[in-house]
């Protein structure tokens, strides 16, 4: 398998925004913001700043030529503050200059007063008083309240899940440059193109065609590029259509960690009820989820939280309600999961605290409840083909759950300071944009003389492999070589209205559109072979590895003589086409549909051993059965699944957004925000994907991979809740994520 | 006039010494494959290797070029991944592509720096040396398993290796992990005239990995001092009662030397965690003393070994205990013009013991949220010499004055060790931060405390196998 991408990066030819050589003359962005969380902007004093040495211009809310508006789902958001900030890192002003240190001193001397209002960081005390986004989400089956009746077992708790900051390696950034006619064109590193174009249009009072966004690659991206790449993109764009030189505005790290939105931090209310077998009958759950100051990505993240509410689970009975609450921290947005993880860590508490209060181990329950063929989801959709069993079972048998289980045990009872604990985490997440709408994408795919394809789609590479798989598919579908074929950037001009490469959707959407742009191009072939081998129909002919054969029968024709072939009797080479998933829907009036086109299954078992005496500990093994379909390329799924359990890891114990009372981020830096690192990950990482489970919805029976990996990191908290209920039977359990080490000496010891 | 070997380039330039060489090598000389990630020499996407010639061949050590001021790389030769480049993929190239060991390609061409300085300094492969090698890279996509595994397989070809080539160099050239020219850099290297005379200024930088996090932006235009390559400032010797450091030695020198490794067991495991292998490699003891920060792992070490600083004006020479150098919060007992130049400790008593503890968030490349050294000596059953340092928990780097008073004369009992801590914790004075609560350091300080008995006395301590139990202990 060669993947070209790979080649590039290990070579460092890979260029990402900070290394595309700019145009002669290009000038650098740096931005000012709010120092304070709420307030009044009583004025800002820019003469000192625009006599700094290099500076060509100073641009603010009041150069906007459109409309000073960035929001996507709701136009909440200014892309420059007017008259009140809303946050710590609220973009005021963005000064241009010759070099980058010129912009930075000169927004030094940038001088802003401010009448400070009340602010407010905290979901519930939003809630409180009525700060929400859009009213309250509900979803809802069965009737919980007549369930309470038949439980044996009722638990309640909260549940506090932390924010995470995306730390993709390359921080946010564009390239602007002015084209003839008065348009701009933008190199960006974002997740959705369009959604560039179209805010770029509407701040400069433009149309979308004036606009073109080419995107080659990201540095990582995990949703933290799919909305809110945007702003930055405007920003250069906006001074390079004042100014009509090219522009580049990249984010130093520290404000990259400060400015721009994180996964949302979640606090939730729960109630579970089970009867004596363990079977769950009821549960009724709140979700507080901290939006931020602007709604950015936010009622769609919400939702998804109440979709993946009970997890792999059948329930009968659920009410599920969610907030979104208005606070004065940065808009968060969307990261891997999209609000999934928060939803999934509460209900896997639920059980944990049910199971606690039994006298059971949580994956008595777990199994019990998983979802089987024909369930229904609390939003309507029932279950086609689950392997929520198959997975979880085939951790019993594959990796011996039983022997793990006891080799803890029998450790535990050697050992007074050092502490093992294990867990079991199924993991259940549907695939499709929720917003139905968006489950579009489109290729265009040309054939060159020489029988070289270039291929254009809506999907943008990140990291987690669409261009490798988009390649293989081509391939396939063409039954050529795969070396004939590049993935080119996706571009606006190119390729219309993008949906943003989100939702682990890229390759399902882009694929299928591919393969019907190729489907096209191969029976135009058909016929042209046919004719020239003079078969009679064009149903004998068909194109294998790169030889045309005819009923069957290799002939002497290869695949790059008939293109010449087609060309000369005038065939077009190029094919487009678009591609919707089919029989998705959502009634958003009644939360009732079918809003996936399929779900990926999956179970984790993780070990860790924890120190006892300092509070601090070292994930020991995690072993995943996961249900992938037919994997398209293996090297590209194991690398998705890997890197999402470690993400997923990250978020549930060491990754920690520390804020003051002020709103302000304490830890904005790599020397505080830690992200796991080479120690850190578990030492044994084994995944198994599960055999003989093709996806009849997926292109080449294949399953969408980057986000569903990612909770499994969720089994991390709870087998180090068990490793220090070995240390301490009587330990109060508080669900608070992520579980630091301060959090487990502090509920240790304090 | 700066002149050193970038790759496969003579360089001569005349930018200012401060200049970063990550900004150098990327906006002057357009070799965009080393990366900015965080500008703090915290993720090692800018990692590079810098050669120079040791005891008659070239070593190659990884650093953060975001941290590295352009005048330290004088007539030594600088490795970007383009550096590395073939005409065909390197092992290690081939080992990240296959064993996907690559994703969104940001970080991977310092993977590619520090596996390739990895083998340079291997000639036999040792899964946790790799790591250790790795360790300053942050690799934010694969979960590091396939970088893991294509390490693994990188050694491979090495493993199987029957060359009858003499050095190392000439068999990683003969696999291609490096280009030829590799071959000649020793000469190349030796032709390159000493660089004369330092700059004078009131601006010192050493290693620069902190002056670099903290204000890049005013060095860069200002000139400064470097004396990391000043040999007078380096080195570390043994003399009949006292080990004496120069204040420019770097830490990864203190961690690999033999002298200290001699003297006091576990030193390296120490040392492992300071920083990361590049910060490691540019960081000296001298920078870590005079930076103050509260936490600072070599000086927590050395306030246990009781050293002495020495300063100098130049003229006149002093010298003062470590433990008295702090008079507040990055507040040094040290005048504008003098310059530390020695750090120097007796050497320790026969039987003596010693544990340094740390906790921090990540175990590795993290900042401390407490950390604690002990040294200690023992006549007839009772402590008779003892020092504790405790970090992050006071406005300075701190000796434990009073505890180790208490402590002195005293037989080894659990009820007597948790009785220090309580005066440990009279001590200090935490405040909340980023790396932890205030009540918490309180706590962890208690807990190193124990730790450091536990480790040192097994047999004496009763352990208690709840927290519970530990509670009636107190």
């Amino acid at each position: 398998m060669s993947n070209i991408d790979s080649i590039r990066h290990v070579r460092g030819e890979s260029l990402f925004i900070d290394d595309v050589i700019a145009p002669e003359g290009v000038l650098y962005g740096y931005i000012f913001y709010s120092p304070i969380a709420h307030g009044k902007i009583l004025k800002i004093n820019l003469s000192d700043a625009l006599k700094s040495e290099g500076v060509h211009g100073i641009f603010t809310a009041k150069d906007i030529p459109g409309e000073n508006q960035i929001g996507g789902i709701i136009p909440d958001e200014n892309l420059f503050a007017e008259d009140t900030v809303h946050f710590i890192g609220h973009p005021i002003a963005m000064v241009v200059a010759d070099t980058f240190l010129y912009a930075h001193d000169a927004v030094k001397k940038i001088k802003g007063d401010f009448k400070k209002l009340p602010a407010v960081f905290d979901a519930r005390k939003a809630a409180k008083k009525n700060q929400l986004i859009i009213p309250p989400r509900i979803f809802e089956m069965g009737n919980v309240e007549q369930a309470w009746n038949n439980c044996d077992y009722i638990v309640e708790d909260t549940v506090e899940s932390g924010g995470q900051e995306h730390l993709y390696l390359e921080t946010q950034g564009s390239l602007a440059i002015p084209v003839e006619g008065g348009g701009i064109k933008i190199i960006s590193a974002t997740q959705g193109p369009t959604a560039v174009q179209r805010t770029v249009a509407r701040v400069l009072g433009l149309p979308m065609h004036k606009i073109e966004v080419d995107v080659a690659r990201l540095g990582g991206g995990f949703g933290g590029k799919e909305d809110q790449a945007t702003p930055w993109a405007v920003m250069a764009a906006l001074a390079a259509f004042k100014l009509n030189v090219p522009v580049k505005l990249v984010l130093p790290r520290q404000e990259d960690i400060r400015i721009t939105g994180k996964r949302h931090p979640y606090s939730s209310d729960f109630k579970i009820g089970l009867n004596k077998e363990g079977k769950i009958l009821a549960y009724e759950v709140t979700f507080y989820q901290n939006a931020g100051a602007a709604a950015d990505l936010s009622p769609a993240i919400l939702d998804r939280t109440l979709f993946h509410c009970t997890n792999s689970y059948f329930i009968p009975n659920v009410k599920a309600t969610a907030l979104s609450c208005r606070t004065n921290l940065p808009p968060f947005t969307a990261f891997r999961g999209f609000g999934g993880p928060q939803g999934m860590f509460v209900i896997e508490s639920a059980i944990y605290k049910a199971a606690q209060v039994m006298g059971i181990d949580p994956s008595v329950i777990q199994k019990k409840n998983l979802l089987s063929e024909g369930n229904e989801f609390p939003y309507g959709q029932k279950t086609v083909q689950p392997h929520a069993e198959k997975c979880f079972y085939e951790i019993e048998t594959r990796f011996d759950k039983n022997e793990i289980y006891r080799n803890v045990k029998e450790f535990n009872a050697n050992n007074k300071l050092v502490k093992k604990g294990v867990a079991v985490m199924p993991v259940c997440f549907g695939i499709s944009f929720t917003t139905t709408f968006l489950n579009q994408a489109s290729a265009f795919v040309h054939i060159y003389t020489d029988g070289s394809v270039n291929i254009s789609t809506a999907a943008v590479e990140m990291g987690q492999g669409v261009n490798a798989k988009l390649r293989i598919i081509a391939a396939k579908s063409l039954s050529i070589n795969e070396d004939r074929i590049k993935i080119d950037s996706t571009n606006t001009s190119r390729i219309s209205n993008t949906s943003p490469t989100a939702a682990s959707k890229g390759a399902d959407l882009n694929g299928f559109a591919i393969i019907d742009a190729c489907k096209i191009l191969t029976e135009r072939l058909r016929h042209v072979a046919a004719e020239e081998l003079k078969a009679g129909n064009a149903s004998q002919i068909e194109i294998r590895n790169e030889i045309i054969y005819q009923n069957e029968m290799k002939t002497d024709l290869p695949f790059d003589q008939l293109i010449q072939i087609a060309y000369r009797k005038r065939i077009s080479l190029t094919a487009q086409a678009h591609h919707s998933t089919p029989d998705i829907y959502f009634d958003t009036s009644i939360n009732k549909g079918k809003p996936f086109s399929y779900h990926v299954y999956g179970t984790a078992i993780v070990e860790v051993t924890l120190d006892c005496l300092r509070g601090t500990y070292q994930f020991d093994s995690i072993k995943v059965v996961h249900d992938i379909g037919g994997s398209i390329d293996k090297v590209v799924d194991l690398g998705q699944t890997e890197g999402g359990i470690a993400q997923g890891i990250g978020w549930m114990t060491m990754e920690e957004l520390i804020w003051n009372d002020e709103g302000k981020l304490l830890t904005d830096a790599l020397s505080t925000y830690k992200v796991p690192d080479i120690h850190f990950v578990p030492k044994e990482i084994k995944v198994h994907f599960l055999e003989n489970a093709p996806n009849p919805f997926g292109p080449l029976n294949s399953k969408a991979v980057g986000e569903p990996p990612f909770m499994y990191g969720i089994g991390a908290y709870f087998a180090l809740l068990n490793a220090m209920r070995a240390f301490k039977p009587n330990l109060k359990i508080k669900f608070s994520a992520p579980l630091t080490p301060e959090k487990v000496l502090m509920s240790l010891y304090g | 006039m700066l002149e050193f070997i970038l790759n496969d380039q003579l360089v001569k330039t005349s930018v200012l010494p401060t200049t970063v060489l990550l900004d150098f090598i990327r906006r002057e000389k357009k070799l965009t494959g080393t990366k900015e990630g965080c500008r703090e020499g915290d993720c090692g996407a800018c990692t590079v290797l810098i050669g120079e010639v040791i005891q008659r061949k070239v070593g190659y050590k990884s650093v953060n070029s975001c941290l590295m001021p352009i005048g330290d790389v004088h007539g030594k030769h600088v490795v970007t991944v383009e550096g590395i480049n073939n005409t065909v993929l390197t092992p290690v190239q081939e080992a990240m592509v296959n064993e996907g060991g690559t994703q969104c390609g940001f970080c991977t061409p310092g993977f590619i720096v520090s596996m390739t300085g990895y083998f340079l300094n291997h000639e036999k492969f040792d899964l946790h040396e790799a790591v250790e090698y790795l360790g300053g890279n942050i690799c934010r996509c694969t979960g590091y398993a396939g970088i893991k595994r294509a390490a693994e397989n990188a050694n491979e070809l090495l493993a199987n290796n029957n060359s009858e080539l003499e050095t190392n160099l000439e068999n990683l050239v003969s696999y291609k992990f490096v280009p030829p020219y590799f071959l000649n850099i020793k000469k190349r290297l030796q032709s390159i005239p000493a660089r004369k005379t330092l700059v004078k200024s009131k601006t010192i930088i050493s290693g620069g990995t902190d002056l670099f996090v903290q204000k890049w932006e005013e060095l860069v235009r200002s000139d400064a001092n470097l004396i990391s390559a000043d040999k007078k400032l380096t080195g570390i010797t043994k003399t009949k009662n006292r080990i004496r450091i120069g204040a420019a030695t770097t830490i990864e020198e203190i961690k690999n030397s033999k002298i200290l490794n001699k003297t006091i067991p576990h030193w390296a495991e120490y040392l492992d965690l300071f920083g990361s292998l590049p910060i490691r490699n540019r960081a000296t003891i001298g920078g870590n003393i005079v930076n103050a920060s509260p936490i600072a792992d070599m000086v927590n070490l050395a306030l246990a070994l009781d050293a002495t600083v020495h300063l100098s004006d130049g003229k006149k020479k002093r010298e003062i205990p470590l433990k008295n150098f702090y008079k507040g919060y990055k507040t040094l007992n040290k005048k504008q013009n003098e310059i530390l130049e020695t750090v120097s400790f007796q050497l320790p008593a026969k039987n003596f013991l010693f544990n340094f503890e740390k906790v921090s968030k990540r175990t590795y490349l993290d900042i401390a949220s407490v950390n604690s050294s002990i040294y200690l000596e023992q006549r007839k059953g009772k402590i008779s010499v003892v020092h504790i340092s405790a970090g992050g928990v006071a406005p300075i780097p701190l000796y434990l004055t009073k505890t180790c008073k208490y402590l002195n004369s005293k037989p080894i009992k659990t009820e007597t060790i948790c009785n220090a801590a309580s005066i440990a914790l009279k001590e200090i004075s935490p405040i909340s931060d980023a790396r932890g609560s205030a009540e918490y350091k309180r706590l962890l300080l208690r807990q190193l405390l124990y730790a450091h008995f536990i480790k040192l006395f097994p047999e004496q301590m009763e352990v208690s196998d709840s927290p519970e139990g530990w509670e009636k202990l107190i």
